[in-house]
């Protein structure tokens, strides 16, 4: 069975930024088409930490972050739940007296934008914070930040964009695409075999970590390489972990959530590019860093590990904006480990640019240019 | 539907020990409560032998009391006073063993 | 005859100590290799084969312990017992992981890496469960578990027992359990007797287990055990543990008082080791449950990696030993070892269990579980019972379209996210969804492995088999990392 669709704008790609598209294009009135190829937010946007973070990113990232950190709010209005999303705040760890530094140095830049970044060390800080090991000298409190369930709030942004009147369509594989008479013609095939022609005005690529994929029909690539996070749970236990919790200087972070379980990432694991599997090595080591950060983690008991497949440009910025190539063909992927926070605005800049021709969110360090 | 109190039904033992009853013993406590169990005896057993409950879930707080005796369903664990979870099914009992079948409480450093 | 080069690199491990994996490890230590042999239990025999703790004074004889199977336990404990010389035997340890030709492992609080280049995962099954209200509640347990009381314990679950559910082991824990003296109070089978009586021809093939069978059923009846056939059950009551058990016979829901419920339809294999793996699966009609797939020697689509034994597909004891002896016949055959009568034997081999294949689709139909099950489950029934998620919460995702696939109907409900990742839960979660979608069970989707396997404390981490450096993190852009 065959198909021929019309959309004003097509986006390439199920996750949370494809998703989120699909709704605020949607919402302002375009006839939408999303074709993914597996389900809705399976992808880096399903297995992701799901932290939601403005602090740490640099500063050219703020702007979109802060835009986006509004939206989380709306999330139950926006998309029918609220996904798990928690304000805890975000503690990120000093383990040195250089760290220290290097966390007041970045909240002097940061808190223009609205971060309200508090700094602790000391006693303070350790009666504060009992519960954590002493290799944590101090740290940096965002206390809007917090964190979500990725699991259910990606797919809850496809559900929203199908109800606003999108064509939401999965397990439905982009063939070919080519740019032709001023509109984009895309081929796809459904699992089933069934055969499917879109003909579109616009095109957005949030094809995720298969993003070079569909930027190369149009003669464009980035240098984005496929990543694994390395990401495991434990058992539900007594609350405990007030933040979401991050280490200067990388490795390690932790959340714990409402049941009770609590979710630590650090590391990568391995893949192919299409699939991926957590490695025990990196297991394993971020368990002893767990234990390190956490000493009450250490009889815990590890119930399951996975990762997933992200794409990660050298710059670890993501790409969105015009093609350089191709009229009405917008870029956005490649978010490098950072997406989740930053995909709602991302959505919403995006509808911008459909709608509008422009954003008042500054994203020039993201365009593809930089690539060139 | 019962006519007997039903409190009674949780207090008394779940497993009856039909053979093999000449065992050496041993003590242990459960919950701070002092037993005999007999050597090979699973904390499971031991813990069955004199009450219907295991452990509570984490989210309604039901009682639970093992399930499929071969460490499949993970039904069964139980904490150690030192920390040390242990599942109740496939660990036996130790002279002196203190077992503990409700969280300790927060978690410190 | 070519021998094994015992100065290669050759690692060659079997998981699992039960039948399969026994009989497995004397093909293997007759051709001169030494296998390294994991087993979870601290003892050999498998479940079928329990043996009960050592040096505990447990006093019971086989007999006692094992009736007609005495003869074969004995068997393989005593091939076990001759072979440890021979072998590199690793009880008490739990392999949580597997990939990249190493198996994740622990033992005594530590992680022990084993290496391996030619793998033979023989990890047995549990029990098929399928819920109905009350299932949860303490004093219901498994027919499995029921057995193990018994066997290894010398307990009865209860003061009175119900034995309920489907398959030859409801009667064999009956017959048992009423041999040593517990006080069964009836037996309630889903099956009518039309269905075993049906499956004669099938079960035929396989006469002195058919027989057996026959055996124990006209004891229990001799006896005066209650027998229903045929029956639904409705529901397990109590206040905090279970006091009475209520079952359908026609149009009738009789309740019978208990203290102890032992239930199941039969076993499920334990496939996660062969999934992590990356064995190839296939969903198999007559288990009605994905499966690695394996050839009829036992090789699975990794070139290195055997299976055999119920691990691979439910097909009891007897058929275990034949297939551990084939699937390391396959072994050595790939390893370029010869036997003088390895083609003679592997024809026998093959011809036994193509038998006992033909045997067990009788069994299936003699006692089938029960098909439409779900659609009877109330919504306020638990169906995972780690996580506590209902049938209702998972009839809501799917019936307002987000979830058709059972991974989707996990991560959107918690479904099989517990402890037990889906061994307890996941045969009822395929059941429902395919009631509910009205797609065939096979396409449903399945649940995949996930390391570990079962739950490992995280101080696993912190007592190394290897040095490690302790501040060596992996190096990711403070800014790039995934928070």
């Amino acid at each position: 069975m065959n198909e021929t669709l019309r959309f004003d704008v097509l986006v390439v790609g199920g996750g949370l930024v494809g998703s989120s598209a699909a709704l605020m294009l949607a919402k302002r009135g375009l006839k939408v088409g999303l074709f993914e190829r597996r389900y809705c937010g399976a992808q880096a946007s399903g297995v992701n930490y799901g932290g939601v973070r403005r602090q740490g990113r640099p500063a050219e990232q703020l702007p979109l972050a802060v835009r986006a950190r509004r939206i989380w709010d709306r999330l139950p209005e926006l998309v029918g739940t609220d996904g798990e999303f928690v304000v805890s705040g975000h503690l990120r760890l000093a383990r040195s007296v250089a760290d220290l530094a290097a966390l007041e140095a970045y909240a002097q830049m940061a808190n223009p934008f609205g971060l309200d970044l508090q700094l602790l060390s000391g006693p303070t800080f350790r009666r504060r914070y009992p519960w954590l090991g002493a290799a944590a000298l101090g740290g940096s409190l965002c206390p809007g930040d917090g964190h979500a369930n990725p699991r259910v709030v990606s797919p809850a942004f496809a559900r929203a964009a199908r109800a606003a009147g999108a064509d939401v369509r999965e397990q439905t594989a982009v063939t070919n695409i080519v740019y032709a008479g001023e509109r984009f013609v895309v081929e796809a095939r459904h699992d089933s075999g069934a055969m499917i022609e879109a003909q579109a005005d616009w095109l957005v690529n949030a094809a995720g970590a298969w993003g070079n994929t569909v930027a190369g029909y149009f003669g464009e690539s980035v240098p984005m390489e496929p990543i694994y996070p390395n990401m495991w749970v434990t058992e539900p236990l007594p609350y405990f972990i007030d933040h979401n919790l991050g280490v200067y200087g990388g490795g390690i972070y932790a959340r714990q959530v409402a049941r009770g379980n609590v979710v630590i990432g650090g590391g990568r694991g391995s893949g192919d590019g299409e699939y991926a599997q957590p490695l025990t090595e990196t297991t394993r080591m971020v368990m002893r860093a767990a234990c390190a950060l956490l000493p009450g983690l250490k009889d815990a008991l590890l119930l399951r590990s996975w990762t997933g497949v992200e794409g990660s440009t050298p710059d670890d910025n993501p790409v969105i904006g015009f093609s350089r190539t191709t009229p009405r063909l917008l870029h956005a992927f490649g978010f490098s480990g950072g997406g989740f926070l930053l995909a709602p605005g991302v959505g919403q800049v995006l509808s911008d640019l459909v709608v509008d021709g422009t954003t008042t969110t500054t994203i020039d360090a993201f365009s593809i240019e930089r690539f060139a | 539907m019962t006519t007997n109190p039903s409190a009674a039904s949780a207090d008394k033992p779940q497993f009856v020990r039909l053979t093999e009853a000449h065992r050496k013993q041993v003590g242990l406590t459960v919950d701070g409560v002092a037993i005999t169990a007999l050597t090979g005896d699973t904390v499971l057993s031991a813990i069955l032998l004199h009450t219907r409950r295991v452990r509570d879930t984490e989210f309604s707080g039901e009682p639970r009391a093992g399930f499929c005796l071969m460490g499949a369903c993970q039904d069964c664990w139980v904490q150690l006073e030192e920390g040390e979870r242990i599942r109740a099914c496939s660990t036996f009992v130790k002279e002196g063993m203190h077992v503990l079948t409700r969280p300790a409480g927060a978690v410190e450093a | 005859m070519t021998s094994i080069d015992k100065t290669s690199m050759q690692r060659i491990v079997i998981v699992g100590a039960g039948p399969a994996g026994v009989r497995a490890a004397e093909t293997l230590v007759a051709a001169g290799v030494v296998p390294v042999v994991i087993d979870e239990a601290p003892r050999a025999g498998g479940q079928i084969y329990r043996q009960p703790p050592a040096d505990a004074g447990f006093a019971r004889s086989k007999r006692t312990l094992y009736g007609m199977e005495a003869g074969k336990a004995d068997a393989v404990h005593s091939t076990m017992a001759r072979m440890l010389p021979k072998l590199d035997y690793r009880p008490d340890t739990l392999v949580w992981g597997c990939g990249a030709g190493q198996l994740d492992t622990f033992h005594a609080g530590r992680q022990r890496t084993v290496p391996y280049s030619h793998l033979l995962i023989a990890t047995g099954a549990t029990d098929r469960i399928l819920p109905f209200p009350g299932w949860t509640l303490p004093g219901v347990y498994t027919l499995g578990a029921a057995q193990i009381a018994l066997k290894a314990q010398g307990c009865s679950i209860g003061r009175r027992v119900v034995l309920a559910g489907t398959g030859p082991l409801l009667y064999l824990v009956a017959y048992q359990y009423a041999k040593a003296g517990a006080q069964v109070e009836a037996i309630l089978d889903t099956n009518p007797f039309s269905h075993q009586f049906a499956a004669t021809p099938r079960l035929l093939r396989q006469p002195s287990t058919f027989a057996k069978g026959l055996y124990y059923v006209g004891w229990l009846a001799a006896r005066g055990v209650r027998i229903e056939r045929g029956v639904t059950l409705v529901r397990a009551t109590g206040d905090r543990a279970v006091q009475a058990m209520t079952y359908r016979d026609g149009d009738r829901e009789l309740t019978i008082p208990c203290d102890a419920i032992g239930f199941g339809y039969g076993l499920r294999s334990e496939t996660q080791l062969a999934d992590l793996a990356g064995c190839r699966f296939r969903f198999d009609p007559l288990n009605r449950a994905w499966l690695p797939e394996r050839d009829t020697a036992g090789r699975t689509s990794v070139p290195g990696v055997y299976l055999a034994g119920d691990g691979a597909g439910i097909a009891g004891a007897d058929a275990a030993e034949l297939a551990g002896r084939r699937a390391a016949l396959a072994m050595l055959e790939d390893l370029g070892h010869r036997a003088a009568n390895a083609q003679a034997h592997v024809v026998k081999l093959d011809r036994q269990l193509a038998n006992i294949a033909k045997f067990r689709i009788g069994l299936e139909q003699a006692f089938a579980p029960h098909l439409d099950c779900a659609s009877h489950w109330p919504d306020d029934m638990t169906v995972c019972r780690c996580e506590e998620i209902d049938a209702g919460t998972l009839r809501r995702c799917i019936r307002g379209g987000e979830a058709s696939e059972i991974n989707r109907l996990k991560a959107l409900t918690r479904v099989g996210m517990g402890r037990c990742q889906g061994r307890m839960c996941g045969a009822a979660t395929a059941e429902l969804l395919s009631a509910e979608t009205g797609k065939p069970i096979a396409e449903v989707g399945r649940l995949r492995g996930q390391a570990p396997i079962k739950p490992v404390p995280l101080s696993i981490a912190l007592m190394a088999e290897l040095d490690e450096a302790p501040d060596h993190l992996a190096a990711i852009p403070e800014h790039a990392r995934d928070e």
